[in-house]
């Protein structure tokens, strides 16, 4: 690790400040870019830590849904958005181990956005709001790849807004080493129709399976996909899943996702 | 009733105190005055002509003392293989050298090119850092592929080896017209290919070393992460430095598992001594994480044909096999050794097979070193027969129980020489399989099979019955086979004047127990408490002489030397207290710690035996020494033949294609055992690591030589949701009869017995759901079951 400067704002503004000095780096939780910085694949002059903002802490409900501020540890999300909605409580008290979940930020995830993280389906699935000190950005508009989101430079996410579903569930299968998912799938369904939503398998991130939610939105049962078929063009290939064995995880655990659907 | 103490007693591990608690002692918690740092500049690139290592900006950075590369070890000697191997024409093994740093071309990701000292970590790393960056390595093609580092002259790992080949080694030669004959005319041949994968040993603590000089006196210290200080003090001093054996003390503190790659000698730690013989000032090193993956020993590493010959009954007529070894760039120090002699010498398992021809050519490659690791060639050689035992019964239509019973040698027939050489002295087979049989309720299976039905589950069972041979080695033969050392091992027992003793063994612990089960012992046999003996271990200038921990051997070689060293305590002991008594000698007996005159109530206590031993003032000292210290060496008769039963079941998920190991049964025959506890512990440990190979664990190099399994983001570690319950059994016990412990080893027996059973149950499993599939290889992935299903 190469040395930096650390600097823990009490307020949105003032790391919007910190921000914008050179090499500043916003910091969540640091569960990957502590990491990167201790292999000195990345060496910021300055990290600006956002756990200090209270504005950015916990979970209410609220307009539009569930708030979900943007520095909460996941171990907050697992304990405490259970009543409101149980399937994005379940996602975050299985995102990597205690050390992770109760340093680790929804907002770091986020804005990292890894292909293989857990929380970018939830937010796709749930069409979630992306509230930043400057904008709210629609889930569908936030994604743009792997690693890549709708961010701008020095753009910080105060909170994530997840309109709460009549039912949803998301079922993960883990990579044998790392426990990232290796594919997760989140099934959430509201009145106006079913968000289905895939991470760890494409190459281009977080995607829908649309024409699962077509179906899905018609008759709510795994019975109603057993009949579809995953693209496996764009998906990863690597030691733990070709694509055409990601393209029928998407399959499986979609199938999964809907039986367990509370 | 289980005994509370000495021999055949759970008793609790002693040192597990200081290291649950934090007061272990390792290598990187000692920090020493005005030390120094180094950081190793280690290759990107796999294969490469090194044209400059650009070394001068970094010499000039802030802290570095001193910056070293290949050039500054160029005059001395090289890091040797302990053994030497013949090839089957009686050529000799090709052996470059393995030198210190890199020096003319670099051969793997991760080889060591140039080191930085300076007065920080973070100014070596930023220095290093330099180094890599103005560094010009004209890179060449990657030799990944063992065929066709073979197939392809053009390309070398090292310029003096046309078809990187170290040797091709048969086994037994003069076997070779009968089995090839045997195998052409037998009713029936089952042929399978297999790779044992490559695994990275994934010692939780990182191999680490201090180097220090005293110029007072010119000696030297090396403090460091070993398995074996004194063959460590015998290669860095003799082979490799140049430096007296007296003038240098080995220490190996506290370790923090080895698993084999902390046997051998590791440029690191010539490099440490180097520098601080330059410096004057102790130099230390750490691995990083990511270094260990790159540069340990890594193990395993076989692509394997064997064909077994049978007649259609499925008694076993002959076993061929043919084998490439990956070696890697270099040759660690038992890197010839475990692919040839500690796996062909195995190939006829526990069964009467007559013919049996093994051939091993081990191949030079642009990757890590490999070299023994826990089981060390007797579980390559376990899966090959366990699994195309397997495959012959699914062909033949026969039970793989009913099989492994005709073929086992009976107990009538030890001691038995095997076709490959080895001579089992004794052991039951048959009632390790019927209490694994018993233990596993195979009776039960089908209701178990048709609850995992109804769940959506795939069920299966594998059985694995499997044979070591270990307490390594007698020297004779092992000389005759091509050992550069012996392979005794040494200890020395020092009574205190006031009753309590320190006693100095050669094995090395880094996990296994030692200092708990060798006390118990010394309990047992001087009838004083465990608590009144310290066991003293890991420091060349205390301990007598030792060959180090490897090979299931502490207990079989080293323990029986402590034990042979007992004896001779006790019987000064006679001496002394035939005097005290005014006794003859032979009138005295020993038992549960006193020294009695038979036949009468004349007695005097192991204490007052050893007070009189240090305040002679009734002693008999015209005859006898004063002090009550003796040492022993011992060297084994024979090899240790440990062997068992183990029975794997499995879940298959058929959607997902994962494996989930449902129940795992352990009979195992380990002769006497000291202490149940810690031989359960070293069985949940080795089968652990046998899971882990068979379903999760892959060092995988991508055709560039990069190792793309480099972290434990890819590399899969088994966890301990990974495993099950295990149920452990060691009651079938035919001690070994040529050690007095009658004792055999047990430290490797779960990692040779495992993989197969976990194979072959998954492959029944898919079998009995109708799913022709012959095999798949190790690891048995979600992706690579679910690839099979689906092919």
């Amino acid at each position: 690790m190469h040395n930096f400067d650390f600097v823990k704002p009490a307020s949105v503004a003032d790391a919007v400040a910190a921000l914008s000095t050179e090499g500043a780096q916003a910091l969540g939780g640091g569960q990957t870019l502590i990491a990167t910085m201790k292999q000195r694949l990345a060496d910021p002059a300055v990290l600006v830590s956002l756990t200090g903002i209270a504005d950015l802490q916990g979970v209410c409900m609220g307009d539009g849904g569930l708030h979900v501020g943007g520095a909460t540890p996941h171990a907050v999300v697992a304990r405490e958005a259970g009543k409101y909605y149980p399937a994005l409580a379940h996602l975050a008290g299985g995102i990597g181990d205690p050390a992770v979940r109760n340093k680790g930020t929804i907002g770091g995830s986020l804005a990292n956005n890894d292909p293989a993280a857990c929380y970018p389906s939830a937010a796709l699935a749930s069409g979630a709001t992306i509230v930043t000190n400057r904008r709210k950005i629609a889930a569908d508009d936030y994604f743009q790849g792997m690693f890549s989101t709708a961010l701008d430079e020095g753009e910080i996410i105060t909170s994530v807004v997840f309109p709460i579903p009549e039912k949803a569930s998301y079922v993960k299968f883990n990579q044998p080493a790392s426990r990232f998912a290796l594919t997760g799938v989140f099934v959430a369904k509201y009145a106006g129709g079913v968000r289905v939503a895939a991470t760890g398998a494409s190459n281009n991130g977080v995607f829908r399976w649309k024409a699962a939610e077509q179906a899905l939105s018609a008759n709510f049962a795994a019975s109603a996909i057993a009949g579809l078929t995953v693209d496996d063009a764009d998906m990863i290939s690597d030691l733990h899943g070709t694509p055409a064995y990601r393209a029928n995880l998407v399959k499986v655990l979609a199938g999964r996702a809907v039986s367990a659907a509370t | 009733m289980p005994k509370d103490s000495g021999i055949g007693a759970s008793s609790k591990r002693r040192e597990d105190i200081r290291f649950l608690t934090g007061r272990g002692v390792y290598t990187d918690d000692i920090t020493l005055h005005g030390e120094l740092h180094a950081v190793m500049v280690r290759s990107t690139v796999a294969n490469g002509k090194i044209v400059s290592v650009g070394t001068a900006r970094a010499e000039t950075m802030p802290g570095v003392q001193a910056v070293f590369t290949g050039a500054d070890f160029a005059a001395v000697g090289g890091n040797p293989a302990g053994w030497l191997i013949n090839s089957r024409d009686g050529t000799p093994m090709r052996e470059p050298k393995r030198p210190v740093l890199a020096h003319g071309k670099v051969r793997h990701v991760g080889d060591a090119y140039a080191a930085v000292v300076a007065n920080t970590y973070e100014q070596a790393r930023d220095a290093a850092q330099a180094i890599s960056d103005d560094t010009v390595i004209e890179e060449l093609p990657a030799i990944v592929n063992m065929a066709a580092a073979v197939a392809n002259p053009a390309n070398r790992v090292h310029d003096e080896i046309p078809d990187n080949v170290c040797y091709d080694w048969g086994w037994i030669e003069d076997n070779r017209a009968k089995v090839d004959a045997a195998i052409k005319s037998a009713p029936h041949v089952t042929t399978l290919e297999l790779v044992n994968n490559r695994l990275v040993p994934n010692a939780m603590e990182p191999r680490a070393s201090i180097g220090e000089y005293f110029p007072g006196t010119g000696d030297y210290k090396l403090t460091t992460t070993s398995q074996n200080p004194h063959l460590t003090r015998l290669l860095v001093a003799a082979f490799v430095l140049g430096i007296p054996e007296n003038k240098l003390t080995v220490v190996a503190p506290d370790v923090g598992g080895g698993f084999g790659s902390k046997i051998y000698h590791y440029g690191e730690e010539a490099l440490v001594l180097a520098a601080a013989k330059k410096l004057h000032r102790p130099v230390r090193w750490t691995a990083e994480r990511s270094e260990s993956f790159l540069s340990d020993a890594h193990g395993r590493d076989h692509e394997t044909k064997i064909e077994l010959a049978s007649d259609l009954e499925g008694n076993f007529i002959a076993i061929r096999t043919t084998t490439l070894a990956n070696v890697g760039a270099y040759l660690s120090n038992f890197s010839t050794v475990t692919p040839t002699f500690l796996h062909g010498t195995l190939m006829a398992g526990p069964y009467k097979v007559p013919n049996v021809y093994v051939n091993v050519k081990t191949v030079f490659t642009n990757t890590a070193p490999v070299d023994a690791y826990r089981g060390a060639g007797r579980p390559e050689a376990t899966y090959s027969i366990e699994r195309v035992v397997d495959k012959m019964c699914r062909e033949l239509n026969l039970d793989p129980f009913e099989v492994r019973r005709k073929n086992f040698l009976t107990t009538d027939m030890f001691p038995y020489t095997t076709p490959v050489g080895l001579v089992y002295d004794t052991g039951n087979y048959q009632a390790t399989l019927e209490k694994a049989v018993q233990l596993a309720d195979v009776a039960g299976f089908e209701k178990r099979a048709a609850a995992s039905r109804a769940k959506g589950r795939l069920r299966g069972m594998g059985l694995s019955t499997w044979i070591e041979a270990c307490g390594i080695a007698p020297s004779h033969l092992v000389g005759i086979l091509g050992a550069r050392v012996g392979l005794y091992d040494a200890a020395t027992v020092r009574v205190n004047a006031t009753g309590n003793l320190s006693v100095m063994v050669g094995a090395h612990s880094h996990g296994q127990g030692h200092e708990t089960v060798f006390a118990q012992i010394v309990s047992s046999k001087l009838g004083v408490p465990e608590s009144s003996v310290e066991i003293v271990h890991g420091d060349t200038s205390k301990i007598p002489f030792g060959m180090g921990s490897y090979g299931s051997r502490s207990l079989a070689v080293c323990g029986v030397a402590m034990d042979k060293a007992l004896d001779k305590i006790i019987a000064k002991g006679k001496k002394i207290a035939a005097h005290m008594l005014e006794a003859a000698e032979g009138d005295i007996t020993f038992a549960d710690g006193k020294f009695s005159v038979a036949g009468t109530d004349k007695a005097k206590t192991f204490g007052e035996i050893a007070f009189s031993a240090y305040v002679p003032h009734n002693y008999p000292l015209e005859t006898l020494e004063p002090g009550l210290e003796e040492t022993a060496f011992y060297d084994p008769a024979n090899f240790t033949y440990p062997a068992g039963a183990y029975i794997c079941e499995v879940e298959v998920d058929p959607d997902t294609g994962r494996v989930e190991v449902a129940s795992f049964t352990c009979a195992d025959d380990f002769g006497n055992v000291m202490n149940p506890m810690i031989v359960e512990g070293q069985v949940h440990g080795g089968v652990g690591q046998g899971i882990g190979q068979a379903l999760l664990e892959n060092a995988h190099y991508d055709e560039n030589g990069q190792l793309l399994t480099g972290s434990y983001m890819d590399y899969a570690m088994p966890r301990a949701d990974d495993v099950p319950f295990y149920t452990v059994d060691h009651s079938c016990s035919t001690p070994c009869t040529h050690n007095p412990l009658g004792v055999k080893g047990c430290g490797e027996a779960g990692a040779i017995g495992s993989p197969p059973a976990v194979v072959n149950a998954v492959i029944d499993a898919l079998h009995r759901a109708g799913h022709k599939i012959d095999h798949i290889d190790m690891p048995v992935s979600p992706s690579r079951v679910w690839s099979a299903m689906n092919a």
